[in-house]
This record gives C-alpha cells, sequence and structure tokens, in this order.
C-alpha cells in the first residue's frame, strides 16, 4: 500500500485536481496506454499508471471505477479533462519521468501488480 | 424504465457520454456498484465500437425490477464473421482509433465476459444489433 502523498511526493509529480484525499492508501497499479486493456480489470483500489492524455483515458477511469490516474512522460491534462475528472471524483497527477522509472519507484514503495 | 441516447459515429470527444448518463441513473437507483461497473465497461466498450466502427447509433436501456437491457444498434458497415470478431485480439480498427487508445480487439470478448446474456447481429453495409441483459441479483 502506498499514500497518495508519498508518490506525487517520490515522482516529484504535481496533483492536477482532487487536493483533498491524499491521505488515502492505493493497493495496486496498472500501467497501460491501451484503454483496452484497461477496460479488462476488475480490481479496486488501483492506481492508473498512463502516458495517453485525452478524455478517454479519464472516461475508460470513469466506467471501471478507478479514482487515481498518474500521467508519465510529461503529458498534460487538458482542462476538459480535468473537468470531467473533477465532476467524477478522479484525481489527476503529472510527472515528468517515463513510464518504465515511475513504475519502478512505485513498486519499491510496495505499490503491487494486479497480475 | 426506457431511456434513450445518440451515439455519434467518429466523434471521440464525446464516446462515452450515454455509458456515463447509465451510470449515472443506475448509481441513483442503488444497484450493486458491482453490477454497475459490469454494465457500464460494456455499454462504454458497445459506444466506443460504434464510434470507431460506424456512422451513428441508438442506445436503448430498458431498467426492469430484476434486470437491466440494453440494445446499441447502428448504422454502418456491419460485422462480416461475428465469431472472429469475437475472437480477442481481432481488430480491424484504424490508426486514428488506436491513438485514441484503442483497436486490441478486446472490446467484444469483454462485453461477453462483463453481461449475464450477448447476443449480436449484423448485417453487412446496413450495421449492427449488439443486446446486453444484466442481472440485478
Ligand atoms: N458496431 C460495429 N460496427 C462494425 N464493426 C464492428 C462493430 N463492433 C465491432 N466491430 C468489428 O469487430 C471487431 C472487433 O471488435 P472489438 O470491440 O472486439 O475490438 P476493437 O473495437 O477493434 O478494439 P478494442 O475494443 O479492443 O478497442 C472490430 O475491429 C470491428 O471490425
Ligand atoms: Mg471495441
Amino acid at each position: 500500500m502506498v499514500k497518495v502523498a508519498d508518490l506525487v511526493d517520490k515522482l516529484n509529480a504535481s496533483v492536477i485536481c482532487g487536493k483533498d484525499d491524499l491521505n488515502q492508501d492505493i493497493s495496486f497499479g496498472f500501467a497501460s496506454d491501451l484503454m483496452s486493456d484497461v477496460l479488462t480489470l476488475d480490481t479496486d483500489n488501483l492506481l492508473l499508471i498512463t502516458g495517453l492524455n485525452n478524455l478517454q483515458t479519464i472516461r475508460t477511469s470513469e466506467m471501471s471505477d478507478i479514482s487515481y490516474i498518474l500521467f508519465v512522460r510529461d503529458k498534460k491534462v487538458s482542462q476538459e479533462m480535468k473537468d470531467l475528472a473533477c465532476e467524477n471524483n478522479i484525481t489527476l497527477i503529472e510527472c515528468s519521468y517515463s513510464m518504465f522509472k515511475a513504475c519502478s519507484i512505485l513498486c519499491e514503495m510496495g505499490l503491487e501488480p494486479v497480475y | 424504465m426506457v431511456f434513450t441516447f445518440c451515439i455519434e459515429g467518429g466523434n471521440f470527444s464525446k464516446a462515452g457520454s450515454a455509458s456515463s448518463e447509465v451510470k449515472k441513473i443506475l448509481k441513483q437507483l442503488n444497484v450493486d456498484s458491482k453490477i454497475i461497473k459490469r454494465t457500464v465497461v460494456s455499454l462504454y466498450e458497445a459506444e466506443v465500437n460504434v464510434v470507431a466502427h460506424a456512422f451513428d447509433g441508438d442506445m436503448i436501456v430498458e431498467i426492469f425490477p430484476d434486470k437491466i437491457a440494453v440494445r446499441i444498434e447502428d448504422k454502418g458497415p456491419g460485422i462480416p464473421d461475428i465469431d472472429k470478431a469475437m475472437e480477442k485480439g481481432f481488430s480491424t480498427a484504424t490508426p486514428k482509433v488506436r491513438e485514441m487508445g484503442f483497436g486490441a480487439g478486446m472490446g467484444l470478448p469483454n462485453i461477453k465476459k462483463n453481461s449475464d446474456e450477448m447476443n449480436i447481429s449484423s448485417k453487412v453495409n446496413v450495421g449492427t444489433k449488439l443486446e446486453i441483459v444484466n442481472y440485478l441479483k
């Protein structure tokens, strides 16, 4: 389990929306740029790690009950994405590290893989 | 209760808005969250399929005391070989669709996994009809 505030700190990341619940613990991580893959998961309490920054990333998370998205490779969230995420209580985090670097740090911190 | 939503082919910025409305309705009706997730994931996959592969369509949602029945009908190219389309990994998605994060050929198998009943019929050059039923156990 990893506290949101801790991973933001370790990844030098910034929270774009959903600043209120940074004390929550997250159990699992899943890294993908393919929403088709994300939609096949049935894991609760999951952090999605992705470099795909479009509205469908937020829609996919909304449908899959994913409450935390970490955007890697310095991908920036658009205003539209931010609005949709806020509406659905999804926390968005931006980080400039590569997906591999971000995942290895998260793994070391104790975030668990889905499979 | 019956609700009807329009789905615009090719419009990825609106893709998912119908499924999102359905999610809000099911939440308001206090449907079990696991059943909501299974249902809206199926609907979203189907909605994205219309956006990605067809011209336009409708999502008709009927809510009964014991089940949710949804029909997604589109005008489009249709599916020539449904058995093939149901296989994991089969996809005719364009590069544009892949750029949006889709086109892995996982959608139809995932709908099957997430619904209690699934029925698909299609006519080439006319359109496709997908029916999904989930019970509110
Ligand atoms: N509504 C539709 N109209 C026409 N063809 C369709 C429709 N839905 C699915 N298909 C065909 O069936 C194939 C498989 O669909 P499926 O949803 O499993 O995968 P996909 O949409 O290609 O990728 P993914 O769902 O993983 O993003 C599609 O590539 C397409 O050829
Ligand atoms: Mg699909």
